[in-house]
């Protein structure tokens, strides 16, 4: 008993010890740091990913756009915009966990099968789900905060309430308090008063949403896709969290007015019609509206 | 077997012993309290700076109506005094100096439309406040590289919203922005140790600062980085006066 104990307490001292050692800093990761990472797993649902399997495919598929490195520059990077995601920084725009913080591998594995709609990224939904997954894994590998750090906890949305007339209304009042239109236009046309002017985290000129032409949103169209985007902020764009200032029952309300603007049929845009819903005036004061 | 064992829990605790009364030694030391103190100038005159048209938001531009809004690349004062510099001690900490982080929590102001400081400097995990005083919608976004292990992050804040809390894990001059009104810029100044921020008249000081020899650094965001060796007695002062020249 006291041998086993004297074996618990050394083992912990000692990894103690090592934990207290400093901390190497990090840089641009090269091939031989990427050899070392190869173990990376992803779990998604009951399927393990494996880095090293997903190997073959990413230089079939991937590697043009992403590069060998996974730094985004491979070869068509010159010529295309949006610009391949570099994966080394590990930053990512959908993500069902909060801004700041890593996606989860279900969040990865969603985006390779959701593809990401105005850029090179098509629909991945061809690969098996292992497939998937493996690329998951291989993602991960080129990024060292999934070694120093965990992914967040995703945000937790509420059951979707029954559209009605008095949500809608409270919805565009949420849009005109935290003011979505500075950049997304009082009808959704993406021509706020800020939105010529926007630039993604490395200071490349990005376009806001447009809610009128038909495109599907960039991580997803189903209602919870709406809430969740803007309730964790697209990551690396000027789209900011919101989820300190709305609230979980206003974000539902939110999502019912930003159906509105789509051009798509629905019956949040039959009931604002109903309702002779005007766009939000820009111009007045602050809970004026 | 477990002799083994009992070797390794020795050598375990004598490290821990060790590394315990290497950091308690040093907090004694830390005790005789110095500071550095000096002045920052530029050399030449001050740059021009170019004003901003807020006329996007009717918020901002009435804010302003009475005081237009300039650029605060360079900060200079009436006697060539510049501000917004951070100086902080770059080599000669001991290690629980540069590891201890202040506790008070500062507060980075989003107020008629700029930033309150343009530059805040922060020790590593220090907490920090971010608040608005506008009415009208702001998104913070700072731009760490995050291979330093800084993670950006973006939060809006709508009039009325309640502070945003963060602090940073890595030394790194961290620009911030915000989207929604372009002209917003400021900084995040996050070193080790004792540092500070000049005033417009360019003057600073360093308090809590160990006897010891040391290298200062004084950062400004557009000129650059400057360093001087000084020297602090215990409970003393130790001076360090920079002159950058506008690029």
């Amino acid at each position: 008993m006291q041998r086993n104990n004297l074996r618990k307490w050394s083992l912990l001292l000692g990894a103690v010890a090592i934990v207290a050692l400093p901390m190497p800093s990090w840089a641009q990761l090269t091939k031989y740091d990427l050899e070392s990472r190869m173990g990376v797993e992803s779990h998604v649902g009951n399927i393990t990913g494996h880095a090293k399997a997903a190997k073959a495919d990413y230089r079939r598929y991937c590697v043009v756009c992403h590069g060998e490195l996974g730094d985004g520059n491979g070869e068509s990077f010159p010529w295309i915009d949006p610009k391949p995601r570099d994966f080394q920084l590990g930053v990512f725009k959908c993500r069902s966990t909060p801004t700041g913080t890593l996606p989860t591998d279900q969040d990865l594995f969603d985006t390779l099968a959701r593809g990401l709609d105005r850029s090179n990224m098509p629909q991945w939904s061809t690969f098996t789900k292992q497939q998937r997954a493996d690329l998951v894994a291989w993602v991960k590998h080129f990024s060292p905060r999934w070694t120093n750090e965990k992914p967040g906890t995703p945000i937790t949305i509420p059951p979707e309430p029954e559209v009605t007339p008095e949500r809608i209304k409270a919805g565009r009042d949420v849009f005109a308090r935290v003011q979505c239109w500075k950049c997304h236009g009082v009808l959704g046309q993406a021509n706020g008063p800020s939105a010529a002017t926007l630039t993604d985290d490395l200071g490349r000129p990005i376009a806001a949403y447009n809610f009128t032409e038909g495109a599907r949103p960039k991580c997803g169209d189903t209602d919870r896709d709406i809430y969740r985007i803007f309730m964790t902020g697209l990551d690396g764009t000027p789209m900011p969290s919101f989820a300190d200032n709305i609230k979980p029952d206003e974000a539902w309300d939110l999502v019912f007015y930003l159906r509105t603007l789509m051009s798509q049929n629905s019956k949040e845009k039959a009931m604002a019609k109903q309702l002779g819903l005007k766009p939000v005036d820009p111009n007045a004061p602050a809970g004026q509206q | 077997m477990s002799k083994r064992y009992n070797f390794a829990a020795v050598l375990s605790a004598v490290v821990l012993i060790c590394c315990g009364a290497l950091i308690l030694n040093q907090n004694v030391n830390a005790a005789g309290e110095g500071k550095i103190t000096g002045t920052v100038k530029l050399d030449g005159p001050a740059p021009h700076m170019k004003g901003i048209d807020m006329g996007k938001d009717p918020y901002c531009a009435k804010a302003h109506a009475n005081d237009p809004a300039h650029l605060e690349t360079y900060v200079v004062g009436a006697d060539g005094g510049l501000a917004n510099v951070v100086v902080y001690i770059s080599e000669g900490l001991s290690g629980s100096a540069a590891a201890e982080s202040s506790a008070t929590e500062p507060v980075f102001d989003q107020k008629n439309c700029m930033y309150t400081p343009h530059v805040l400097g922060l020790t590593v995990e220090q907490k920090f406040k971010v608040t608005t005083s506008d009415q009208t919608t702001h998104n913070i976004h700072p731009l760490p590289n995050p291979m330093t292990g800084n993670i950006p992050w973006n939060q809006s804040q709508p009039p009325g919203a309640a502070p945003v809390e963060k602090s940073w894990k890595a030394p790194e001059m961290i620009p911030v922005q915000c989207n929604i009104h372009p002209w917003m810029h400021g900084w995040f100044a996050v070193v080790k140790g004792p540092h500070a921020t000049s005033d417009t008249k360019g003057t600073y000081t360093i308090s809590n600062v160990p006897a010891g020899n040391y290298t200062v650094t004084a950062w400004q965001e557009a000129a650059g980085t400057q360093t001087q060796k000084v020297t602090v007695a215990a409970g003393g002062a130790g001076s360090a006066n920079f002159t950058f020249k506008p690029k």
